[in-house]
């Protein structure tokens, strides 16, 4: 065991605050000592980062053009019908 | 700098709620600028949550003609955005319920929020993993690897990961407590990381093993 408080469940409780840069600076200082003895807490905080990462920056749903332009063009004539429906008001429902 | 990026943001802001009172006064036209500020993030979102194409393209649609016929209850307390992200999530939820293909579709479920025991880990990940695999390939393991999530786990994921909500907002949106979206983030991102570590963690050769 290393001479820091933290202990590896510590660790992993704070570990989404650590990743998002949320924990006070005594805290985070703390954690990253941790890391600097605790193996199994750097590959683990690595791999996570890592994991977010890879979500954020590979888009695995995207929409195609010609559905969006398709869906855009259904949502309109919807709300056209509907606007032309209210021609007294002229505006969207007020039901909640 | 931070003056300047809070003007900007700003700005969008003023912007945004010119084209929300708009569109509540009938412009269409408006409606439209705000449709195509987010039907790609409305699409991708009932689509991480459904896992299914046709449903998240009625999601889209129904998200958006929802937010249109009740423009007048939107008191612009929150961001446009998160209120329209509430009604699509609504109804991604909806669409899962009625396929009653996933057990966990609820939100408000009891979902065992103990952090569990600390994950054992000693084959690291090269820098960019992702890299050892084409992006068809890529893009295959990681929808494989999210739809094996329960809907809540990954519901909570993507609105913070991927959308970039803040935890409070995400929180707002489902109808959690701040802890419970914290407790079922920390359990997505383990349990994503625990699942992609068999494509992408290195062997003893240092070259990574798993295949799709």
């Amino acid at each position: 065991m290393g001479t820091t408080a933290v202990k590896c469940k510590e660790f992993l409780s704070e570990l989404n605050d650590f990743l998002d840069g949320s924990l006070e600076p005594k805290m985070y200082a703390e954690l990253q000592e941790h890391l600097q003895w605790c193996s199994n807490c750097y590959v683990v905080c690595d791999t996570t980062r890592k994991t977010i990462q890879i979500y954020k920056e590979n888009e695995i749903y995207e929409l195609p053009d010609d559905l969006r332009a398709r869906l855009q063009n259904a949502i309109l004539e919807k709300c056209r019908t509907m606007k032309a429906g209210k021609a007294g008001t002229g505006t969207p429902d007020t039901e909640s | 700098m931070g003056t300047i990026q809070s003007n900007v943001t700003d700005d969008a802001a003023t912007q945004e709620m010119a084209l929300v009172q708009a569109a509540k006064g009938g412009d269409i036209a408006a409606f439209e600028q705000l449709i195509k500020r987010y039907d790609r993030n409305v699409f991708r979102i009932a689509q991480h949550i459904t896992q299914n194409r046709e449903d998240a393209e009625d999601v889209v649609q129904e998200a958006f003609l929802k937010s249109y016929t009740n423009l007048n209850s939107f008191q612009g307390n929150s961001k446009f955005y998160t209120w329209l992200v509430r009604i699509a999530v609504n109804e991604a939820l909806m669409k899962l319920r009625r396929r009653k293909t996933d057990k966990t579709v609820s939100m408000d479920e009891d979902v065992e929020t103990e952090e569990g025991s600390m994950p054992r880990e000693f084959a690291d990940w090269s820098p960019n993993p992702e890299q050892q695999y084409g992006q068809g390939e890529l893009g295959d393991i990681l929808q494989k690897t999210i739809q094996g999530l329960p809907a809540s786990f990954r519901t909570v994921f993507v609105l913070r990961d991927v959308e970039g909500l803040s935890t409070e907002e995400t929180a707002e949106t489902l109808g959690l407590s701040v802890p419970a979206v914290k407790s079922r983030l920390l359990r997505a991102r383990l349990q994503l990381r625990e699942r992609l570590n068999r494509y992408f963690k290195k062997n003893k050769n240092g070259d990574h093993g798993g295949e799709v």
